[in-house]
């Protein structure tokens, strides 16, 4: 058995989203260098929905899918349903993470739960209670 | 392109070693302790083999101990010196910080049952030294233990002098030489050695079999108990077959060592060179002191394991000490020792040639690390900081 799905190493090898935006509405980061993982969420924002996401990360094979997968769930999909993304949905897309790689996916939904506060920061108005 | 970079995690078995072993499972399955024929040739087959292991390191056949491999035997043979210094009132051992698992967890262990250790800095470069042993060595220290040859990095340690020392101390002195055996000279009087490890398919024997070499007078302590097989220090049937199979790849590997050597440390230095060529990158271990085989490399701003995934698309075998291959938190103890910061031991590559590469293969993984590391840097958020100044360089 490989370590990895079929799907998991497709967002690794090819990942969707990759990059930067240089007029991000809001940057979400998670992780530290020194455990070996991080990844960085750029978010477009246009009425409340999000209209483009890129990402970069520094991290395993499993941490590059999971940021790839959770880019691809959230693309186009309106701030509320953005934030309801859970870590389960990210490796559950993925056709499953091994048990010891679970934490990639919780790594994206924290990177995204990071943008997410970035943007409610910057525009405390937004924020629904 | 294939290329199996990867020898010190294992190596492909040698055509002499399956020859030799084939037979031992055809025809002669008998079991070395039955009286008849069948049986008494299967004895004959383990005790050439016996012979042949301990001719090309220079020990006596009674010296060595046929065991499931280096981490027994590493287990054994600390195991037995502990007991013996134990009985004398010594339970202080030395060793180094960049041991195999198969040492230190030993060691740790015998820390919970009272013993002191005191684990030796292995510094920058990845080599022991002397001196600091000697500062080291104490009245109640029953046994010294330094590693031959590291597996990670490939430095060889100052084996010879070390001995010397712990002889003159009359210290007993186990060398971990699993990465040695096989592809450096190793000879236990030279060495003055008294306990020794090693493991076949680090030289293109099978799997699951290993010998401990213990100097004749040197008590031995069961790990297993059972049957008289062994001297009565390693209960268990004999594998007749893979003793068989290891004796035929050491006389093999031994008998070309030199060839290969002269023929792999060119390629080595041409890898090691081309890698050098990658920005912020350091060769890990050091330069001269270092196994034929040996390449070794940490990369800033990216993580091993999936530099090793994208390696392994373009038919390169080849590992890393990140954490994420190590599974654990911590990147490889061995990176952290020789003083590498968690954020680069993330970022290592080792590749370890075999007998037959050549100097096609070597460009071919220059070519596709440098290309590998550049991909990944290009969408890492720490190379991003680290190019725009964001981020101190390390490397």
């Amino acid at each position: 058995m490989a370590l990895y799905s079929d799907k998991v190493m497709d967002h690794f090898r090819n990942p969707r989203n990759v990059g930067t935006i240089e007029d991000a509405d809001a940057v979400g980061e998670a992780g530290n260098a020194k455990c070996g993982d991080i990844m960085k969420m750029y978010f477009k924002i246009e009425d409340e929905v999000l209209a483009d996401v890129k990402f970069e990360t520094f991290g395993c094979g499993s941490a590059i899918a999971s940021s790839s997968m959770a880019t691809e769930l959230i693309k186009g999909k309106p701030l509320s349903e953005v934030e309801q993304l859970t870590n389960k949905a990210v490796a559950e897309a993925l056709d499953g993470l091994p048990d010891y790689k679970m934490h990639c996916s919780v790594l994206a939904e924290e990177a995204i739960k990071s943008a997410l506060e970035d943007y409610y920061t910057k525009h405390p108005e937004k924020k629904k209670q | 392109m294939r290329i199996y970079a990867d020898n010190a995690a294992t190596t492909k078995m040698s055509r002499a070693a399956i020859d030799a072993m084939l037979p031992c499972m055809e025809e002669q399955y008998g079991n070395p302790s039955s009286l008849y024929a069948l049986g008494q040739r299967a004895k004959e087959i383990l005790e050439k083999s016996r012979e042949e292991v301990a001719a090309v390191i220079g020990a006596s056949p009674r010296e060595i101990i046929f065991t499931s491999g280096g981490s027994e035997a590493d287990n054994q043979a600390i195991r037995s010196a502990a007991a013996s210094g134990r009985k004398q009132g010594k339970t202080h051992i030395i060793s180094t910080a960049f041991e195999h698992h198969a040492v230190l967890h030993t060691l740790e262990a015998l820390e919970r049952e009272g013993f002191t250790v005191t684990l030796l800095p292995v510094h920058e470069n990845g080599v022991v030294r002397t001196e600091e042993l000697v500062s080291a060595i104490r009245d109640d220290t029953c046994l010294v233990s330094v590693m031959y040859a590291n597996n990670e990095i490939g430095t060889i340690q100052p084996i010879r002098e070390i001995g010397a020392i712990c002889r003159e101390r009359g210290v007993l002195f186990h060398t971990d030489a699993v990465q040695a055996v096989g592809h450096i000279p190793v000879d236990v009087d030279r060495d003055n050695v008294d306990l020794l490890s090693a493991s076949a398919h680090k030289f293109g024997g099978p799997k699951g079999i290993g010998f401990l070499y213990a100097r004749k007078g040197v008590r031995l302590t069961s790990l297993i108990e059972g049957g008289a097989q062994e001297r009565g220090k390693r209960a268990g049937t004999e594998n007749v077959a893979a003793a068989a199979g290891m004796a035929a790849a050491l006389t093999e590997s031994c008998s070309q060592m030199a060839q290969t050597a002269s023929r792999l440390i060119p390629l080595r230095d041409r890898i090691i060179e081309g890698l050098r060529e990658i920005p912020h990158s350091v060769l890990n271990g050091d330069e001269q002191l270092r196994l034929p085989s040996n390449v070794n490399f940490c990369f800033e701003g990216i993580e091993g394991e999936s530099l090793l995934l994208l390696l392994d698309d373009k038919g390169i075998c080849a590992s890393s000490g990140s954490a994420c291959t190590s599974g654990s938190l911590d990147p490889s103890h061995v990176l952290l020792a020789i003083g590498r910061v968690h954020d680069v031991a993330h970022g290592s590559l080792r590749l370890t040639l075999g007998p037959d590469a050549t100097a096609e293969e070597a460009e071919y993984i220059i070519r596709n690390v440098k290309e590998v590391v550049e991909r990944l840097r290009g969408f890492s958020p720490v190379w991003r900081d680290l190019s725009s100044g964001k981020r101190p360089h390390i490397l």
